[in-house]
Parts: structure tokens; sequence; C-alpha cells
């Protein structure tokens, strides 16, 4: 028992007060800028990115595994900032892309979305299938529900069975081998539902974009709500897409 | 360099008869040595690794038969039994007499369906079968377990895995090797420090690059991190099994100290894009050195705490304590390693066995009884140990803020490097080769799960059915490691 007040009592206050506006570390690789939109730059850093990220004055938030050797090697074009707001509900939204008029690089945004509100604004209970995930953003969705990052009190809650879900999130860039695993659980989720997509293998196959061994039809015919990147997708990233998505972001 | 230092290097393999090919093994098992790695890459050569610890592994080397057939390794040898059903999924070569042949991953290219190959069954009225998976009713990887019980009591378990499977060493064969750290850290996320060391040593091995011993330090710590941050992780996991919340709630909490101590030096938490073939991309700079020392000093006297409520509750100790055990002998038998092998009394661990460049000291911690509480109390122990190496480390670092990596030439044509790395799981083993034109022959990978797997099957067995999950986590294993 006294063990137990000691280690509760160093323990102390573990969550962070408010994960939408926290600040993170400055070593933190998250949304790029483009500092100069020189093309022979971008088209050398094409060569080296492991993601095939990189293409024309542009960066792909869903390809990108956040590897740093663009930034490394072209300090004076390619900026990764400590931020972790990188979510689209769109594809296209994840390219940032030189804008010559504004002279800066766009951002990736989630509007809230009134429908999915006013259904899921103050309880949204997620259902992840791992689908040839590396167990890195598994961890993270994981962590989005401890003691520190504590998703809870935002109504978001990870649960055990795709009955009792409203949506399906999906990690790793689908493999072959769970394709139908991935279409019944789906079939499973009762509507209205909705699907997410976690990190850059979900959302382009990563750094397994060329594997044969993937099966990603199941995104031909079935709409994606959100967007989330990172190689993994840090939790602080997952909570804000969510709670944006549903308008929990002020 | 001694000869058991890693990376490992062969230049020459001697070439046998199959029939002394196999000779070689027996007798190589007979005297302790354990198995590394079979496979066929081209479905003529056959090579096989043996290994023991302390000692310069033997590779071996032989052509796979006319017949497309050879006698089972694993009627005699139970620690071939996986490295067989890889070596005959892959090749079609058949083991005569496996006791089990199945496929491992189901890849397309195999033509197997998991349907095919149904799994071990029972006619009789007293038993039934439970299937559990793929998806689970965690956050975790998917994998199918199927139990046949006698009421609550589980008198076998069947692990089939495959979904994870992603083509991992093909990708890593295709084009540049020396640009393959990203793939290399993505075949187990949760061991990217593992694994990409293990990559890294062995594409420095074929450039001949070696780097200085700062970095290697640095290399080192990263792995030791990686280590404390995951046997947390484990513990806290195991902590929720027993509904021991506090214990969840204190080590989740402690591991998110350790992995944003490796944010704060590369931006990850899991260690991702800090290693480089050639060196680092992130050095440890005198202010860091300082910051991190003092939050893994903090961080110990924390750990302790709560490892000491969390082994002094009765609740838990009801719960651990001789459940899910296996013996030595398994261990031995299994060519299990890391802490499911330590747990039961086997003394085997790569850091001691292959020491790494610039290594702390290290000396290797067991337990004897094997069970749950054996794997929670070792990873504890593990971690205290773990601090205590980085610590070292970093009192003898100097600062080291913008370290340079060293570029690396054409790999060295014919050449064939292991590295043995032991991982949080265990031993992870990467054997790589490239042809007479430099180009990568094969790279092949090895996770302690492939191994170890099998070790949960026999620790549930006539275990209670609501006790697997306690089980399962006491050896967390990989899915996507074992699946590639």
């Amino acid at each position: 028992m006294f063990e137990l007040i000691k280690a509760r009592l160093g323990h102390g206050y573990q969550a962070i007060p408010d994960p939408l506006k926290a600040k993170i570390n400055e070593a933190f690789p998250g949304l790029p800028r483009i500092l100069s939109p020189d093309r022979e730059i971008f088209s050398n850093a094409a060569e080296i990115c492991p993601c095939k990220a990189i293409e024309g004055l542009s960066i792909d938030l869903g390809k990108c595994n956040f590897c740093g050797e663009c930034q490394r090697l072209y300090p004076d074009t390619f900026r990764f900032d400590p931020d972790f707001r990188m979510a689209s509900q769109t594809r296209e939204g994840l390219i940032v892309r030189w804008q010559e008029d504004k002279l800066s690089s766009s951002v990736p945004v989630v509007k809230p979305d009134p429908a999915l509100a006013k259904l899921f604004g103050r309880s949204l209970a997620l259902r992840n299938v791992s689908a040839g995930g590396c167990n890195a953003c598994e961890l993270e969705l994981g962590a989005c529900s401890n003691v520190n990052f504590d998703m809870g009190r935002y109504g978001v809650d990870v649960v055990a069975s795709p009955r009792h879900s409203d949506a399906l999130i999906i990690t790793g860039p689908i493999t072959e081998n769970m394709a139908i695993a991935l279409k019944e659980t789906w079939e499973a989720i009762p509507e209205p539902k909705l699907l997410i997509l976690c990190g850059a293998c979900a959302i382009s196959g990563g750094v397994f974009a060329e594997s044969s061994a993937l099966d990603r039809s199941f995104l031909v015919d079935h709409p994606v709500s959100l967007y989330i990147p990172g190689c993994p997708a840090h939790p602080l990233s997952i909570i804000h897409a969510i709670c944006s998505l549903l308008g929990r972001v002020k | 360099m001694e000869d058991n230092h890693n990376p490992l290097i062969c230049n020459i393999i001697d070439f046998q008869s199959y029939t002394e090919f196999q000779g070689s093994i027996f007798s190589l098992w007979s005297r302790g040595y354990y198995p590394l790695f079979l496979f066929s890459s081209d479905a003529q050569n056959l090579y096989c690794g043996m290994a023991k610890d302390g000692e310069k592994p033997n590779v071996l080397y032989t052509r796979v038969p006319e017949s497309r057939a050879y006698p089972s390794l694993s009627a005699d040898i139970p620690a071939f039994h996986i490295l067989e059903r890889e070596l005959w999924e892959e090749t079609g070569i058949i083991p005569l007499g496996h006791p089990w042949l199945k496929p491992l991953r189901y890849p397309k290219t195999s033509g197997n369906k998991m349907a095919a190959h149904p799994f071990l069954a029972s006619d009789s009225p007293s038993l039934h079968e439970v299937g559990v998976g793929p998806v689970h009713a965690g956050v975790i990887e998917p994998g199918h377990f199927r139990f046949i019980c006698r009421g609550e009591t589980i008198e076998h378990l069947e692990i089939q895995l495959g979904y994870q499977h992603r083509g991992v060493a093909k990708l890593l064969e295709q084009g540049d090797l020396r640009r393959k750290i990203s793939l290399a850290e993505s075949i187990a996320g949760d061991t990217a420090i593992g694994n990409g060391l293990a990559y890294c040593l062995a594409v420095e091995a074929l450039c001949d690059v070696r780097v200085p011993a700062a970095i290697a330090a640095i290399r080192n710590i990263a792995l030791e991190l990686e280590r404390i941050a995951m046997h947390l992780a484990d513990l806290s996991a195991l902590s929720g099994d027993v509904a021991y919340l506090s214990g969840l709630n204190f080590f989740a909490a402690l591991r998110t100290t350790i992995i944003n101590s490796s944010l704060a030096i590369c931006g990850s938490r899991f260690g991702k894009r800090w290693l480089a073939p050639g060196g680092v991309n992130y050095g440890i700079s005198k202010e860091q050195n300082k910051t991190l020392r003092r939050t893994l000093s903090e961080a110990r006297l924390q750990i302790d705490k709560a490892a000491k409520a969390l082994f002094s509750s009765a609740g838990v100790q009801n719960r651990f304590d001789s459940t899910g055990s296996i013996t030595m002998q398994n261990a031995i038998d299994l060519n299990l390693s890391g802490v499911t092998a330590k747990a039961a009394g086997l003394v085997r661990d790569a850091r001691s066995g292959f020491p790494l460049p610039a290594q702390a000291d290290y000396e290797v911690l067991i337990c004897e009884t094997g069970d749950v509480h054996a794997r929670a109390w070792l990873r504890y122990q593990e971690t205290m140990q773990s601090l205590t190496m980085i610590e070292e480390l970093l009192t003898r670092l100097p600062d080291l803020s913008n370290p340079d990596r060293e570029q690396l030439p054409l790999p060295v044509p014919d050449r064939l490097a292991i590295s043995i790395v032991e991982g949080w799981r265990g031993r992870i083993v990467h054997v790589v080769k490239t042809d007479s034109q430099a180009n990568t022959e094969f790279y092949r990978v090895y996770d302690p799960s492939v191994h170890n797997w099998f070790a949960l099957a026999l620790a549930v067995r006539g275990e209670s059915i609501s006790d697997f999950p306690l089980c399962n986590k006491s050896f967390d294993l990989s899915y996507c490691g074992n699946d590639l």
C-alpha cells in the first residue's frame, strides 16, 4: 500500500493541459514550408526522397515519412516546422505547394463539418484496423488514450468492436492478406460511419508503396473523411485532426 | 576486432556437399550452436548460419538436392521448424518428414491460400475451438489465434500470421542498398533502432566503412533507449491486462518521458531518422547530454517506485506468478531469444555474444521460472540496467551536436555480411550478400519473433483461456517483424 502511495505521489499530474494547443518540442519535424521555389533543388531532392513525396514544387504529406533528408541537404529550400497540424479532409489538401502569388507554401486544413459535428461532436468511437502497419502508428493511436494525451476528454475513444464504433481508422499500407478482414470490419460498423487514414502508409503506401504484396482496392470505393499524415502520426496530430473535423477546436 | 564482434563479414564461404552440410549442422548443434538462418534466395544455393554466443558464427553453404527435397532437420532439431516452413514457402523445397508443414506468410507469389491450409482440429465431443483475429480488440497488429479448449482450459494454440506481409525483404533487395534506412526502420516500427542499426552495420560492413567510436556510442544509447521505452510499454500493458490501473498509467507516463527524450534528439518518438548508414543524423550536444542524464536519473527513481508498487501488489502477483510458463529446455529447443529466453534461465544475449562497437559494460540478467512474472520482472531489471549503460555512455561521450556522416562507397562485390543486434525483443539478424557486380544478391531479415511465437503457443497450454491476453502481452512479439 505504501509503495503504491509513494509511486502515485511521484507520478504527479501527467495530463497535457490542452492537447489542441500544446507546444511540441522544436526537434519535431512537422508541417513543411517551402522556403524557395528552386526547381533544380526540388528535382535533386526528389531523387533522394525515399517516398517519392517531392514532385514539381510540392511536397506530398500523404507520402512523406518525415525522414528529413531533403532539409538536411537543402536547408534553404525545405524546413519542417514543429507544427503537428497537418491533416486534411481531401487527398489533394495534403500536397504542400509553392504559391507564387503568396510567396509561401500552402497549408493543409481541416474544416469543421457541421453534419458530423452534430452526429459525433460529443462522442466518437473509433475502431482501428492495422493492415500492414509497422506498429508505430498503432502505438501512437494507442497513446492518444493514455494518461498524457487523454483523447477521451473530447469524447473520442477507441473501442474493442466494430459494432460499437462510429469510425474506422486504418493504419498500415493495406496488405493483400488483410484486404478481406478490413472489408469485413468496415461492413460490421453500423451507419452512419467515417473512414480515417492514419499515417503515410495508410494514405499512400508510404515506404511500401512499390510493394506487390499490397491490395489497396478498398480505398477505391470507400470515401475517406480524414487523412492524418506522419510516420508515425503523432498523437497530437491525430487528436487535433479528429477534433477539428468535429468542430471541437475553438 | 575480435571474431565475434559486430558486424561479421564473410568473404569466402566453403562449399559443402549436402551430406557434409547436414553433418555440420548436427555437429554444431550438438556443440551448443543455434541456427541464425536457413534459406535459399534462388532455390539452388542453400545457406545456413549457426552461431554460439562469444564465437564467430559459421556460414554453411551447399546446393539444393536435385530431388528438391531433403530429410527435415526439424525432426531432430525443433529449432529449425519455422525456418524450414519459410524455406518451403519461398522455394518449394520440401523438408521431408516436417512435423507441421504450413506456409508462414502466404505471399501472393507462393500461390498458397490460408483457406487451403486448415488448422489442427479435433473431433472429440469434449473439445471446442475458439478463433480470435486477425482483427483484435485492442489497437494492435493482426494475427489469428486458434485455440482448442476443454472447457476454459487451453489444450492447444495454433498461431497463424502472414496478414502483415508487405514484402519488406524484396524491397530491401531492389535498388541502391545504401538508401534503405527508412525501410529498415519500418520492418518493425517499435524496433526502428534495432532494425535500423542492424541495417547500418550490415551495409557498412559491405562498404568497408567504420564509424567513429563516439558515433557508435550514440547508436548504443539509442538502442538502450528503445529497450527502456518498450519494456515500460510492456509493464504498462501487463498492468492493464490484470486491471492494475495504477501501473498502467505510471508506466505509460514513464514511457512518454523516455520517447519524448528520443524526440528531443532526433525528432521521432520511435528513433526513426536518428541513424543513418555511415553514422547518425543527430548527435548529442553537451546541453542535450546534461538534459538526458537528468531526465533519466529522475525516471529511474520513478520507475523503481512504480515497479515496487506493481510487484508488491497481491492481486498482480496472483495473476503473474506461475502463469504461462516455459522451460529453459523449451528455450534451447526452439531457439528462443530475448526476454522470452532469458526469463526461462537461458543465458543468451547478443550484447554479450556479439558485442557492438563502443558498447557499455553488460552482463546478461536472467530469471528462472519462465512465467509471466519472470518476463515482467526481467523487463524491470533490464530497464534499470539499460539506464546504467546509457549513463556510462553519456559520461564519456564528447560534445557532438552536428556529427559528420561517412559517405558510403559502393559495396564490395561478392561479400556476405551478418549483423546481430539484441533488440528489446531479442536477437535481430540481418544477412546481406552482394553479387559479383556489387548489386544486392539477397537481403534477409530475422526478427526474434519468428522463433519466439511458438513459445507463446507452449506457454498457454493448460492455462485458462482468460489468461491468454496476459500471456500474449508478456511476450509482446512482433507481427510485422515476423511477416516482413
